[in-house]
């Protein structure tokens, strides 16, 4: 039997959007010494397990991370599928 | 009239819009479990403030897709009137049903103090009780209010007339100072197109008795009560 699939999911920010953590994040770090660092975005990470057999799965994946894992008005996001 | 207000898991205002409908609107009122698909024929829904569903991966994202939120967006959408208090105005962004998105506080931190209102828009119907540049003292309670949308959406906002409350100074005036999330545009409340959704980040069911410091709040159910008798909307009550 198949192994099941993978996916991989990034939510960032869209540019322009405000990112007041990233932002409060950067100057922690400068704080810190590191003052390299001129700007930091954050965002979110997700794995997802899902059936080896599983039908149309990037038009599903898709469609989750536009419904529900990233909010399209403020966010967009990218998939992997390393399998 | 009958208010109803949703209970979703981890709801913490719904006591307390319920006790200010009841106690002190002297309204008809219900509570709504967030499992249910009934709206007991209410003629008004809110969604109170709390950290709904724990507030995991966005404020207001998980509950938006309950049982009973595909009722209260169907009835939004058929013109029943909704109000969303704080975690209830993040539910009605990631619903649809209102524009724009509330992110992280400009400070990253919680804030929960009295902030001056000013009421921008007098035609709808939470606020057709109160005068154009009223101003309200309400507390606010959150980490994640800060009103974002693009320019050009929030100046077709403004520009609509659907900018219902804006953070002032207690002079009226709006300043970066009284802004306490960095919202755009120093917005608190707006309302959708049509006139029916209001969704406002500040608490008005925590400001209806002078003993809570400010009874400002009750301007907003009177109107919408005074405004729903006014239309019809409702029946013999």
């Amino acid at each position: 039997m198949a192994d099941n699939k993978k996916a991989v999911v990034h939510v960032r920010l869209k540019d322009g959007v405000l990112d007041p953590q990233g932002v409060t994040i950067q100057k922690a770090l400068v704080q810190m010494g590191y003052d390299d660092i001129l700007a930091v975005r954050s965002g979110r990470f997700f794995e997802m397990e899902i059936k080896a057999d599983a039908a149309d799965i990037d038009r599903k994946i898709d469609e989750v991370c536009s419904r529900l894992l990233a909010n399209p008005v403020i966010e967009e996001f990218q998939v992997e599928t390393p399998n | 009239m009958k208010f109803g207000v949703v209970t979703f898991p981890g709801s913490n205002c719904d006591y307390d819009a319920y006790a200010a409908v009841r106690h002190i609107l002297g309204e008809e009122v219900e509570f709504l479990w967030h499992k249910s698909s009934d709206l007991k024929n209410c003629d008004l829904v809110i969604l109170p403030g709390g950290f709904s569903y724990g507030d995991y991966l966005r404020a207001g994202a998980i509950a938006r897709f309950s049982p009973i939120m595909q009722e209260v967006i169907d009835f939004a959408r058929s013109g029943g009137l909704v109000i969303g208090i704080c975690n209830g105005f993040q539910v009605l962004t990631e619903a649809g049903l209102l524009p724009g998105a509330l992110i992280r506080n400009s400070h990253l931190r919680f804030s929960c103090k009295q902030v001056y209102l000013r009421v921008e828009n007098t035609e709808s119907p939470f606020t057709s009780g109160c005068s154009r540049g009223e101003i309200l003292q309400i507390p606010i309670a959150h980490g994640e209010g800060n009103f974002y949308h693009f320019d050009g959406d929030i100046k077709k906002l403004e520009e609509a007339g659907r900018v219902a409350f804006r953070y002032v100074d207690a002079s009226g005036q709006v300043t970066p100072e009284a802004n306490p999330n960095g919202s755009r545009e120093n917005i608190a409340g707006i309302i959708n197109a049509e006139g029916n959704v209001l969704g406002m980040m500040p608490h008005p069911e925590r400001a209806v008795e002078e003993i809570l410091g400010s009874s400002d709040g009750l301007r907003v159910f009177e109107s919408v009560r005074d405004a729903c008798v006014a239309s019809r909307l409702v029946g013999d009550n």
